[in-house]
């Protein structure tokens, strides 16, 4: 089967964002793939490990986003594409759209995509809808939020799971289709040495892209308002113990 | 006029759509514009007046309920396709639904169908008079940063982000018309449904619990959370954990706390071992009191919380899971009748 997977380079940092006129401030942060896409990659890599087939990353972004499909290939995908779109941000729109072209060119170059795979919301944008707009362009049903996949050994259906408020929801849907991934879908493993030297060596496909854009603009990004609050220092180490029973009680935890 | 994209749970509208509800009626008010309703109902309930009364309340004018057999059951298409048509046949200025998985599901499809924008995840909404143009805050980054934007569209689609706007019953009501509104739907057109659904049991759950006691990487492996499981017992709590817990197979993902895990909301946020990186903040952040154990004083989050103990948290916790037992009689049978769980007969003043 052939999966496509698609990946966003974003920011990496776990520390308070610091802002500029151009919305946040990048030049020095480290940048990664989202957890959700991780296991995206994870799970592509086992499916295929299982029925065979290939596995293609797919990002659109800047050129440094080669990063991000080495890792990917990596983790054991088989080929990346990266369409350069710059590194101005794109709406959900203008993103899905340039998916679509790349994601024809490929069908016609390769064949046709079993399945599609996205995360479930981009982790800095988070419009949750570029996976929903790629699946209807390409005349797929796309389940979101999906924490279990399970191909039919005939490999033309799929039941997928994920989780609502209320419990579980299992749906069933013929290939091809797409599918928006979370976190807790696999344990994704660290790359091997092998994988590390294959994705060293690995050419990712730059193509370049015309981009319209789309009905949403983003302005500008600031921080949220937090309340400031001093900390209570209740103590050092097992000494601290009663100060903290102290709270549990006044809190009524207890 | 403005849609609002209103979700039932067995014909009732839930808290996030008396949210919605609000803010399109405001959004209507600027504009001059009536409120109307979309609801589909796959709970298989047919009483339609406890519905009607209280979309009355909110300030709904006319409400349209979409059925179709194909629709009894959950299908994003289906529902996304026939959401279309609907919106393609009313034309309203604006479609304003909660962020919930599926209202945002069906919003995308519907979206991607007609090829409008989709604001996601909307704190405030303004409506300029009239014309096509709209200004929005939304969330970002899983709540750590806010997003100014603009979207211009013949119809403009809005989700709202849970528990952004106080809800409010209209102060006018007007009578209600209802309508169904049955689209042409095509049982061949490529689509994923529900086959099976199965409801969690009761009992405490990570996003309800009271407190949660979180540890993280300085917790140090898996059998260093045996301390933290006694402690969330011993206060009717759940354990929680950070990615590099999830990650290290030390927790399942379930326990995960934060942007890309559970957002939890309890009385109080016991973080062990955990530094506070924002993709972990934004999912404690709801917390009312948050306590902090770390060997760090420096940590973020020990500098966020409302109180910190300094120190090794593999100290820490049995230590106060010792000073709890010794304060409260317990149920438990104690290591040897008569003696405190110190070791010595303590001064319990219940036994
Ligand atoms: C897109 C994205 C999404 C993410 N989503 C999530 C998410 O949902 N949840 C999440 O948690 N993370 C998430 N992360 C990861 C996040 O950025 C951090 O890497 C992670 O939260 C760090 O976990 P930690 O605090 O356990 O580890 P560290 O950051 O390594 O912190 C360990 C802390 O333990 C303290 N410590 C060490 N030893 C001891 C000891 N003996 N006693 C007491 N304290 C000690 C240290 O001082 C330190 O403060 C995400 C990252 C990205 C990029
Ligand atoms: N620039 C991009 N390149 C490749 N895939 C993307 C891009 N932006 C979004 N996606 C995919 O679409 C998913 C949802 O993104 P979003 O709609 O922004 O929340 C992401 O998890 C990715 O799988």
């Amino acid at each position: 089967m052939r999966i496509l997977v698609c990946v966003k380079r974003v920011p990496a940092s776990g520390g308070a964002p610091q802002l500029n006129a151009d919305g946040l401030d990048v030049r020095h942060l480290a940048f990664t793939v989202s957890p959700h896409e991780e296991c995206a990659i994870e799970e592509a890599v086992r499916l295929v490990a299982e029925h065979g087939g290939s596995v293609t990353v797919l990002t659109v972004g800047p050129v440094e986003a080669d990063e991000q499909l080495r890792y990917a290939i990596s983790m054991g995908a088989d080929d990346g594409v990266l369409v350069d779109t710059g590194t101005g941000e794109l709406d959900p729109q203008a993103t899905a759209a340039v998916i679509v072209d790349a994601v024809g060119d490929l069908e016609t170059a390769a064949g046709p995509f079993d399945l599609m795979f996205f995360g479930n919301e981009s982790p800095d944008a988070g419009h949750y809808q570029v996976g929903v707009r790629v699946a209807v362009a390409t005349g797929r049903p796309m389940v979101g939020g999906v924490k279990g996949i399970e191909v039919d050994p005939g490999l033309s259906r799929v039941r997928l799971r994920r989780d609502v408020p209320a419990g579980v929801e299992v749906y069933e849907t013929p290939l091809p289709a797409a599918v928006a991934v979370k976190e807790g879908l696999n344990l994704p493993r660290y790359p091997s040495m092998r994988g590390r030297l294959r994705a060293r060596k690995a050419s990712a496909t730059v193509v370049r892209a015309a981009v319209s854009a789309g009905g949403l603009r983003k302005v500008r990004l600031r921080l949220p308002e937090e309340k400031q609050s001093e900390t209570v220092l209740l103590g050092h180490g097992a000494a601290a113990a009663p100060a903290v029973v102290d709270v549990l009680q006044e809190l009524e935890v207890l | 006029m403005v849609l609002a994209f209103v979700d039932l749970d067995a014909g009732s509208l839930t808290p996030s759509a008396t949210e919605t509800l609000t803010l399109a009626r405001e959004l209507a008010s600027t504009r001059g514009e009536p409120l109307r309703a979309m609801t589909f109902d796959d709970s298989g309930r047919h009483d339609d007046a406890p519905t009607a009364a209280e979309l009355t309340t909110y300030g709904v004018v006319r409400w349209f309920r979409v059925a179709h057999p194909l629709l009894d059951a959950y299908s994003p298409e289906l529902w996304g396709a026939a959401s279309a048509q609907l919106v393609r046949t009313l034309a309203p200025s604006a479609v304003v639904a909660s962020a919930g998985d599926r209202t945002t599901e069906v919003m995308a499809q519907t979206a991607a169908r007609l090829d409008l924008p989709l604001a996601a995840n909307c704190t405030t909404i303004t409506a300029t008079a009239s014309g096509d143009e709209w200004r929005l805050t939304r969330v970002r980054n899983g709540g750590m940063l806010l997003e100014d934007a603009e979207l211009v569209a013949s119809t403009a689609l809005f989700t709202v982000a849970a528990g952004a706007i106080e809800p409010a019953p209209a102060s006018v009501v007007g009578d209600l018309t209802t309508e169904t509104f049955s689209p042409v739907l095509d049982d061949t057109l490529p689509h994923a449904r529900v086959i099976e659904r199965t409801t969690r049991g009761d009992g405490v759950t990570l996003a309800s619990a009271r407190v949660v006691v979180s540890g993280g990487r300085g917790v140090g492996g898996a059998d260093g959370f045996a301390p933290l499981e006694e402690l969330a017992e011993l206060v009717g709590g759940a354990v929680g954990c950070s990615r590099v817990a999830t990650n290290n197979g030390w927790r399942p993902h379930r326990d995960q706390v934060g942007q890309t895990g559970t957002k939890v909301n309890p009385d109080l946020y016991i973080a062990c071992g955990i530094s506070g990186a924002t993709q972990h903040w934004v999912g404690c952040m709801g917390a009312k009191h948050i306590l902090a154990i770390n060997t760090d004083p420096d940590a973020p989050l020990v500098s966020r919380a409302t109180y910190a103990v300094i120190g090794d948290v593999g100290e820490v916790v049995p230590a106060v899971v010792a000073e709890i037992r010794r304060r409260t009689p317990s149920p438990l049978p104690l290591p040897a009748p008569g003696v405190g769980a110190d070791g010595h007969d303590g001064d319990r003043p219940d036994l």
